[in-house]
């Protein structure tokens, strides 16, 4: 007998089975299908104009600094700027992302655009975010061709850039999305979850930003 | 590891006595307790969803058998591969053997209580493979060659000076009149040498907080990144998680989720949470290009339809341990194997044997902290109870103790007896103190007053004194 199935008949010995195959088999099926929603939290259900204020106060708590814009045309002079505030070089490392691609970074002369994954060695890397969770100040990151998940983890800074009317309330909004987006029982390779810059409290328990991922999240809120 | 529970006893002297881990342990104190407070007081739905998340968790461990069916076919239709390991030497061996399939010289761990479980990091070590631990805590504890004392954060038991003798000893190829006197200092020290090993290694091991049925996908949660880079840097992402990480859906998952960090840490969500399905897509430009599963069952699968089953809902936050007055005196390496706290004094003698850690469940002092904090309302005490029942049973405590046990249920069961007993019994001790109110010795009873003085009875016993209350409640009505 294979490990596989040791351990499933194990598993079915144990359990006794006090109700029949075909009804547990029912139960799990629905479940499955229906993905039932729970106790959604009341905080982050809102208008969309509240709940972006939301998102970004709870992101700021978090140690992200959030800059709001109206306009995607006019990211690529606040990642500039951001840069030139911070003393870093004026290079980004970011991924094909059509949304990313369609912005006028050529405007930006002295701003150096590497596209791709990242090596290890870059000061700031941008992305584009699927979703935000007002309900706890939380990007939603996928992966794709256009979005190297290597960029949120391995440059120093790490910024954001969000379409206001992307931000959800509450954490099952935004499942329900990716699933709508890749289909029932598929995901992305990555998704992830982001809530503020990397930290540590390993070390008596003292809180310290810039563990092993970015130092500093920085997020562009645009529109909304 | 070695496991020295059957030495609790000794193990907690050693630790009372260790000045420099009592002050260690002041930090477990003051804390997570307060965080924990804080964030919970902030979401009013947090008992509300505390009751989903152990609803879920019984549904899944109820029907685990398909559960763990239908995640397996999502995680093959997304390419990777699900291998099962009946125990910790076969979960091992299959470790070893994608390692050696991908030529791997050194592996990058993402933190997991599972490889401790199975004792990982020794045996790639003997088969000629460098583990690196990357999670702060995990990283330090293994340049000390130690285990973690605390489920979420395993170097608990240590303070900052003892960390810089450590990197200064083991970094030796940095400056030595460098500053590392600050925890800043330390972590970013850690930071540019382990940016080095997650490029060099050829295999990323992490554990996981969720296998998710609906999707294939498995979850884990960090504070630090170094799980994700420990999973997106080499060609091969191997996931180690044992049989009941299962939940049903996404939706599951994002319940369970917003009790997990709150209890754990005090926050309201993890820095990341990523959920990993699969390897490197076409058109991906990065990402694993292999993505394993070994699912882990050593024992559990026995724990189903016991009265330990409830054990299994356990999703390893750690509140049990931050609220615990026994983790706070001793510390967690004192229970003498991988896992300590509340949550240990009950799984630990399910997975090693209660005959080697029937110390565990004793452990305690029944305050009932652990079970009121546990975000799956895990009855910790109860289990704790079915522990020395089933101690009592197979006969493994010492003699006297069942003497004194057997002694006292005669009486028990016979209250007129035991009235009459303890009305002779409790005045003579009374009378024994010398007008103390306490015993600084007493015979039978050497073990109590070796360390603390035993508070002498009233002069009547609780009976008598409810009978003459009685007594003159009446007499006033009249």
């Amino acid at each position: 007998m294979s490990s596989r199935d040791a351990i499933l008949n194990k598993v079915r010995q144990s359990l006794g089975q006090p109700v029949s195959d075909a009804v547990r088999q029912k139960a799990v099926a629905g479940r499955l299908k229906k993905a039932p929603q729970g106790v959604i939290p009341a905080r982050g259900q809102l208008a969309l104009a509240d709940r972006v204020e939301l998102f970004c106060d709870m992101a700021e708590k978090l140690f992200a600094t959030v800059q709001r814009i109206p306009k995607y045309d006019q990211v690529p002079a606040a990642v500039a700027e951001y840069l030139r505030g911070k003393n870093l070089p004026a290079s980004i490392r970011m991924g094909g992302d059509p949304r990313l691609a369609a912005m006028p970074w050529r405007k930006q002369r002295a701003l150096e655009v590497k596209q791709g994954a990242s090596d290890g060695d870059d000061a700031a890397g941008v992305s584009h975010a699927a979703g935000g969770i007002a309900e706890t100040g939380t990007l939603v990151l996928l992966s794709g061709a256009g979005n190297p998940t290597t960029i949120n983890f391995l440059p120093e800074h790490h910024i954001v850039v969000i379409d206001a009317a992307d931000i959800d309330g509450d954490l099952e909004t935004a499942i329900a999305k990716v699933r709508e987006t890749f289909g029932k029982g598929k995901m992305p390779r990555t998704l992830n979850l982001i809530s503020g810059p990397s930290r540590s409290g390993d070390i008596e328990q003292k809180l310290i930003l810039g563990a092993h991922g970015p130092r500093a999240l920085h997020i562009l809120v645009v529109g909304g | 590891m070695q496991i020295t529970s059957p030495t609790f006893k000794q193990n907690s002297a050693g630790a009372l006595a260790d000045a420099q881990l009592q002050k260690a342990l002041g930090n477990v104190r003051s804390g997570f307790i307060d965080k924990r407070r804080k964030a919970v007081e902030a979401l009013p739905e947090f008992e509300a969803l505390r009751e989903q998340a152990r609803a879920i968790k019984d549904h899944a461990l109820e029907n685990l058998d398909l559960y763990l069916e239908a995640y397996e076919a999502k995680v093959k239709a997304s390419g990777g591969h699900v291998h099962w390991a009946e125990t910790a030497e076969d979960a091992r061996n299959i470790i070893l053997d994608i390692c050696r399939s991908a030529g791997a010289l050194t592996v990058t761990k993402g933190k997991s209580m599972i490889t401790e479980e199975i004792a990982l990091n020794d045996f790639l070590a003997e088969n000629g493979i460098r583990p690196v631990e990357t999670d702060l805590g995990e990283y330090i504890i293994q340049l000390r060659g130690e285990h973690p004392s605390h489920i979420i954060a395993p170097a608990v038991h240590l303070n900052k000076e003892q960390v810089e003798a450590d990197f200064r000893r083991v970094h030796d190829h940095l400056p030595p009149g460098r500053d590392l006197s600050e925890p800043e200092t330390l972590l970013n020290e850690a930071r540019k040498v382990l940016r080095s090993a997650y490029f060099e290694a050829d295999v990323g091991i992490t554990g996981a907080n969720f296998l998710v049925a609906e999707t294939g996908t498995s979850i884990i949660v960090t504070n630090e990144g170094n799980g994700d880079l420990t999973q997106i840097l080499p060609k091969v992402h191997v996931v180690v998680a044992s049989l009941e990480k299962i939940v049903p859906t996404l939706e599951d998952a994002a319940q369970i989720l917003r009790v997990l960090a709150r209890s754990a840490t005090g926050q309201e969500m993890s820095v990341y949470t990523t959920l990993s399905t699969g390897p490197r897509r076409p058109g991906d430009p990065d990402g694993p290009e292999e993505y394993h599963v070994v699912l882990l069952d050593n024992g559990r699968s026995a724990m189903l339809g016991t009265e330990f089953q409830d054990m299994l809902r356990c999703i390893r936050c750690g509140a049990c341990m931050n609220h615990c007055p026994v983790y706070h005196a001793v510390g967690g390496h004192a229970y003498g194997w991988v896992y300590p706290g509340p949550m240990g004094a009950v799984l630990t003698p399910s997975l090693i044997g209660v005959d080697k850690a029937g110390h565990l469940p004793n452990a305690s002092t029944f305050c009932g902290r652990c079970e009121s904090v546990c975000p799956m309302k895990i009855p910790l005490p109860k289990m704790m109870r079915h522990w020395r029942e089933r101690e009592f049973e197979r006969g493994l405590n010492p003699a006297t103790q069942r003497a004194g046990l057997k002694l006292w249920a005669f009486l028990a069961k016979r209250p007129a007896l035991y009235r009459f007993a303890t009305s002779i019994a409790i005045p003579m001790l009374s009378l024994l103190d010398r007008g103390k109110g306490r015993f600084g010795y007493l015979p039978l009873a050497g073990g109590w007053t070796k360390h603390r003085d035993l508070p002498a009875p009233e002069r009547r016993t609780f009976m008598q004194q409810l009978g003459s209350r009685n007594t003159a409640a009446k007499e006033a009505a009249r």
